[in-house]
């Protein structure tokens, strides 16, 4: 079964179309990075693939079902980590939240256990008793990072997640992303995201203009990922 | 003269309950607002009951109730729109309060009695009530707890562990209006949302976790209840603006110390 199938896609918030025609599959365990411009549409992609929009027109599958009856499975970094900071709330228990679920009321050890092992993975287990609000926004970012982790998520979906994290968190979290067994979409404003073990890209503005192949074949080489691929991506005959 | 305000005594404590869980609820929800509008509303349910001579209480909770429910709605559909519709169910609330209550003569003064309220006055049915209300609220913290945290903190997120976020909130502000409506004998519409806030409003600066927040919210209500009560019994003023403000002078002294 494919893990995510989107054909046809047509959104517009109001009246202008913020997405056109937007087709692409990704299979189980692939890792799709999505780039694009500023209001490209990439957040309203991802907002579409999660259920909290609906598309206007076209269809989107999620391990064969809708997104809205399938969204437990998704483990989501969103774009803008600055929710009420002044809730009294710590690090732990913003992580544990993604264990919630349908029926359970109550954290198990387990539970505990998976979220401390996640903080440990991303190196903030010493933030575990911070105050939300008492940290930095890149060490917030990594906490709503590990929240997504901490489900144990078939798919991953994250939005930038590494635009407030300095450069050599960033190659941490990127290490750990490309190490994960599951299915992964990640949109980055960061072009050398491409130099990563990738399967897919998608480059949204708009329409979306898909590159893929057998593992990609982009060859590890920064002149090509800066230059050539971008080109390709935005060449007129791709129909951007 | 225990006698005479022991009934005001065994409110605050049952009050302070709500004040703990509530309150702090609403605080960290930012439905100040929402609440405010459906504390004004609940005087119509108060002018509906005199009008049919129907029970107050059971009357108001049900109209309130159904006021929390269109605000819940309003606000999960017109989420950009949401401050001007929560004014207009204020003041539709009070409008039909109002309308009942002039064709109902006689009872003007009654009715104004829910306006300010008065704790030295409740009675044990209010009483009962009030327990009532705390046991569900009470059962409701316990199962909801991390529910509630996750809604307040990223609601978005709650929905996609599978939770009816939407649900929850509703729930939630029919809660509210639970809690406003045992409180309005004792504190009075207009009042009910001050004594609601200050204590969240304080134990907020200075807690980590929710749970202590709630907590220390339940006793400082408690504290500036009892204090009100005993001033407002020596010096024969009215309670609540008494314990109102009390409360707003410790709110006052604790964001000074932030600084
Ligand atoms: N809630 C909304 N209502 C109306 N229009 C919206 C809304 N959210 C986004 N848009 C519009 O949709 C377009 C795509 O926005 P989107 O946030 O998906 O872009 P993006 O590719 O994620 O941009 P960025 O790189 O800045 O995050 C933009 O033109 C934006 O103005
Ligand atoms: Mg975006």
């Amino acid at each position: 079964m494919k893990a995510i199938e989107v054909k046809n896609l047509y959104f517009k918030y109001e009246k202008e179309w913020v997405l056109e025609d937007i087709n692409f599959e990704l299979e189980d365990k692939e890792f799709m990075a999505i780039i694009g411009p500023n209001g490209g549409g990439k957040t309203t992609l991802l907002k579409l693939l999660l259920g909290f929009l609906s598309p206007t027109k076209g269809e989107i599958k999620i391990y064969g079902k809708p997104p809205k009856e399938n969204r437990e499975i998704i483990g989501y970094v969103p774009q803008h980590t600055n929710f009420s900071l002044d809730l009294p709330i710590t690090v732990f228990d913003i992580v544990l939240q993604g264990r919630l679920k349908k029926g359970k009321f109550f954290y198990s050890q387990k539970d505990k256990e998976k979220a401390k092992e996640i903080l440990d993975t991303l190196n903030i287990y010493n933030l575990a008793n911070k105050k939300i609000k008492d940290l930095s926004g890149g060490q917030r970012q990594k906490v709503l990072i590990a929240r997504a982790l901490v489900s144990e998520p078939k798919i991953l979906m994250m939005d930038e997640p590494t635009s407030a994290i300095d450069p050599s968190g960033q190659k941490e979290i990127l290490d750990l992303i490309e190490s994960f067994e599951v299915t992964r979409l990640v949109v980055s404003h960061d072009i050398k995201i491409l130099l990563r073990d990738v399967d897919k890209i998608a480059y949204i503005h708009k329409k979306a203009v898909i590159h893929e192949g057998p593992k990609l074949n982009i060859p590890k080489d920064k002149h090509f990922c800066e230059v050539e691929l971008i080109e390709f991506l935005k060449d007129e005959s791709c129909g951007i | 003269m225990w006698d005479l305000i022991s009934s005001s005594i065994y409110a605050s404590l049952l009050l302070s309950i709500a004040i703990a869980v509530i309150g702090s609820l609403i605080v960290i929800n930012k439905t100040t607002a929402i609440t405010g509008s459906i504390a004004h509303g609940s005087f119509g349910g108060i002018g509906l009951a005199l009008y049919l001579g129907s029970s107050v209480i059971l009357t108001t909770s049900l109209f309130t109730a159904l006021l929390a429910v269109i605000l819940a709605v309003i606000t999960i559909r017109f989420p950009h729109r949401q401050d001007s519709l929560i004014g207009v169910i204020w003041a539709v609330g009070m409008s039909i309060g109002i309308i009942f209550l002039s064709l109902t003569p006689g009872y003007q003064s009654d009715a104004l009695s829910y306006l300010f309220g008065n704790i030295l006055l409740v009675e044990n049915k209010d009483l009962i009530f009030m327990g009532i209300i705390d046991l569900v609220i009470l059962i409701s913290i316990i199962f909801l707890y991390h529910r509630f945290l996750a809604m307040s903190y990223d609601r978005e997120f709650l929905k996609l562990r599978g939770i009816n976020a939407d649900l929850l909130y509703t729930y939630f502000l029919i809660l509210t209006s639970l809690t406003i409506v045992m409180s309005v004998r004792a504190i009075g519409i207009i009042l009910i949302l001050a004594l609601f806030t200050i204590p969240a409003l304080i134990a907020e600066k200075f807690t980590k976790r929710f749970f202590t927040m709630m907590i220390l919210s339940g006793v400082l209500g408690l504290i500036f209840m009892v204090s009100g009560i005993l001033i407002s019994y020596y010096y024969d003023i009215s309670p609540t603006p008494t314990i109102v403000i009390i409360a707003s002078i410790i709110l006052l002294l604790s964001l000074l110390k932030r600084k």
